[in-house]
């Protein structure tokens, strides 16, 4: 049942060979136009996609990291933290512990990165990690453990680079097709065809219009796909469907949109970084399935196996459950009722919150004083003075 | 000379199939080993940081020295039981849960403990430590599952006997405070 990726990556697998479809389509019309040669284009086109995807294959997470400033941490600046993802890392049968990162940001979101299970991160916004319970992190970081373990990461990478890859030349292919492009290439056949070349020439540009259009729609049913997969193992590995349901209405209810994100990058991350409010149902242009459905379906699940999830997402849908049927075993396994953890010494939200912004302050170099009188002081890396006066009691302090 | 040929692919099919059947058991067998591994190095985890906790929380809790004595106790016994096999391992280890989950129970009634920030941290790495118990437990049971089911099912189940794999044992507990866990019931 941890096999299920190869099966279900079949499907993804179509998918993406349609987008592959529509690249070499691009690469040819694009040849027949500019160079009056099919297989010029069919080049250029393989040579943009092989660069983009080499870029995106060895340098895309700390690309992906960087832009959105995310901060590496270590055991020691953020315990719970480490612990969970430690948690979710044994569960799920990881061999090597991710990095953690945070990202300074009061918007909630999270996503996972790195092109194979060995080298991977998972990423969480200082807003969501103040957010969350621990039971609800535990659901959060175990559904970017599946992403990693899934290896959905690097899938929905490299459908990122082929639908950049289209979006690029599309653009680049209509624009001198209107403006110019075509000009030069009718002078240089002069005499040639002119009412099957125009014909062409409408063909060619309704589909350079288009290509993009439809392969968006295929790289967000890839997603969509990935994203309920990825809550099902949430579920099978914390054996507590709750924790991800009540995360996942945390994340609903906001509608902070992340600076740092933007449309290629958009499902890597857990819920939609540009949701708006109503947006609807069954949306066809949405990377993730609606978040309302995504709890109503964890919500509804009897145990927390595949089983379960499939069951619940067939009543939900209709039809073709979501899971392969070669990951569907008949086992039982039951959700855990009793959370010893939590209730004795669970941190609440202002708690939580200071807790993030000290760690925020230190992974910027600050130092942070204690005052006896309660106020916190935060010294900047660059303060030289030896000593360091309470503005709100005046007690002086060693820095 | 067609037959021979026939014979031989049919021989070196059956070979292929054999050893691709073979190393996925071995595989699979591996992967148990890992996963009790894991186990014993959260189990470890535990036995350290006991120590550490009765003693901070010593000084706190004047009238609750049968609950630490309970939870000392079932630590030793865990520890000298971590040689014995899986079943009766997993008995001490039940046992040393249930001490713990009643003192941490406990602290509910010390609020000078509850704001103790070494007690907090050594809380946290406490719960860490039960969550992972029980998560390469679960990972450690599927695993044993996924590999008897291996051994069992046709055809790799002739390759096992063949080899001689033997069946992985699963680590059952059963927590006193996982019996008794209360039911929470809506009434309408």
């Amino acid at each position: 049942m941890w096999e299920q990726i190869r099966s279900n990556q079949i499907r993804s697998v179509v998918l993406t060979i349609g987008m592959g479809v529509l690249l070499i389509l691009i690469g040819y019309f694009l040849g027949l136009y500019f160079f009056d040669n099919a297989t010029a284009g069919l080049v250029i086109a393989i040579l943009v996609w092989v660069v983009l995807s080499l870029i995106a294959y060895f340098q895309g997470d700390s690309i992906l990291l960087s832009m959105s400033r995310a901060k590496k941490i270590s055991r020691d600046d953020h315990p719970r933290l480490y612990n969970v993802v430690e948690e979710m890392k044994i569960a799920s049968g990881l061999e090597k512990m991710p990095d953690i990162y945070i990202i300074d940001d009061p918007a909630l979101n999270a996503f996972a990165t790195g092109r194979d299970p060995n080298r991977a991160s998972v990423a969480i916004t200082s807003g969501l990690l103040q957010k969350l319970s621990r039971d609800e992190l535990q659901g959060v970081i175990g559904h970017e453990i599946s992403h990693i373990k899934n290896r959905d990461v690097l899938l929905m990478a490299m459908c990122g680079v082929l639908l950049g890859t289209i979006v690029i030349l599309a653009w680049y292919g209509s624009r001198f097709l209107i403006f110019g492009g075509a000009g030069s290439r009718r002078s240089s056949s002069s005499g040639g065809g002119g009412g099957a070349g125009l014909i062409i020439l409408i063909v060619g540009l309704v589909f350079m219009i288009l290509a993009p259009i439809f392969a968006q729609f295929i790289y967000f049913a890839i997603s969509r796909k990935r994203e309920y997969l990825a809550d099902a193992s949430s579920a099978l590995y914390t054996r507590y469907p709750e924790g991800l349901a009540s995360a996942l209405e945390k994340l609903g209810a906001s509608t902070g949109q992340l600076k740092s994100a933007n449309k290629a990058t958009a499902p890597m991350y857990i819920v939609n970084p540009f949701r708006r409010k109503g947006m609807k149902a069954s949306d066809l242009t949405g990377t993730h399935p609606p978040i309302s459905e995504r709890i109503r379906i964890l919500r509804a699940m009897a145990g927390a196996s595949f089983n379960n999830y499939d069951q619940v997402y067939r009543q939900v849908h209709g039809g073709k459950g979501v899971i392969p049927a070669a990951s569907l075993t008949a086992e039982t396994v039951p959700i855990a009722t009793v959370k010893l953890e939590g209730e004795a010494g669970e941190l609440d939200e202002m708690q939580r919150a200071r807790e993030t912004s000290d760690v925020m302050w230190r992974l910027s170099k600050y130092n942070t004083i204690t005052c006896d009188c309660g106020a916190k002081l935060r010294v900047p890396p660059n303060f030289k003075e030896p000593q360091i006066k309470c503005p709100h009691c005046g007690r002086t302090h060693q820095v | 000379m067609i037959a021979v040929y026939v014979i031989i692919g049919i021989v070196v099919v059956l070979a292929i199939v054999l050893w691709l059947l073979y190393n996925g058991l071995v595989r699979l067998r591996n992967q148990v080993k890992n996963a009790w591994a894991q186990i014993d190095v959260q189990l470890k985890r535990r036995y350290d940081l006991i120590p550490n906790l009765v003693e901070t929380v010593k000084g706190y809790m004047k009238h609750e020295r049968e609950t630490l004595e309970a939870v000392t106790k079932a630590r030793n016994i865990a520890q000298q039981a971590s040689s014995a096999g899986a079943g009766e391992r997993a008995k001490a280890e039940g046992e040393l849960s249930s001490a713990l989950s009643r003192l941490l129970a406990v602290v509910e009634r010390y609020p000078d403990l509850k704001a103790n920030q070494n007690f907090l941290a050594l809380q946290e790495e406490l719960t860490s430590t039960e969550n992972k118990i029980s998560f390469s437990r679960q990972f450690y049971n599927d695993s044993v599952l996924r590999y008897n089911n291996q051994t069992q099912m046709v055809p790799s189940n002739i390759v096992a006997s063949m080899f001689r794999f033997k069946a992985g044992e699963f680590f059952e507990v059963t927590l006193a405070a996982e019996r008794e866990a209360p039911k929470v019931s809506f009434t309408k």
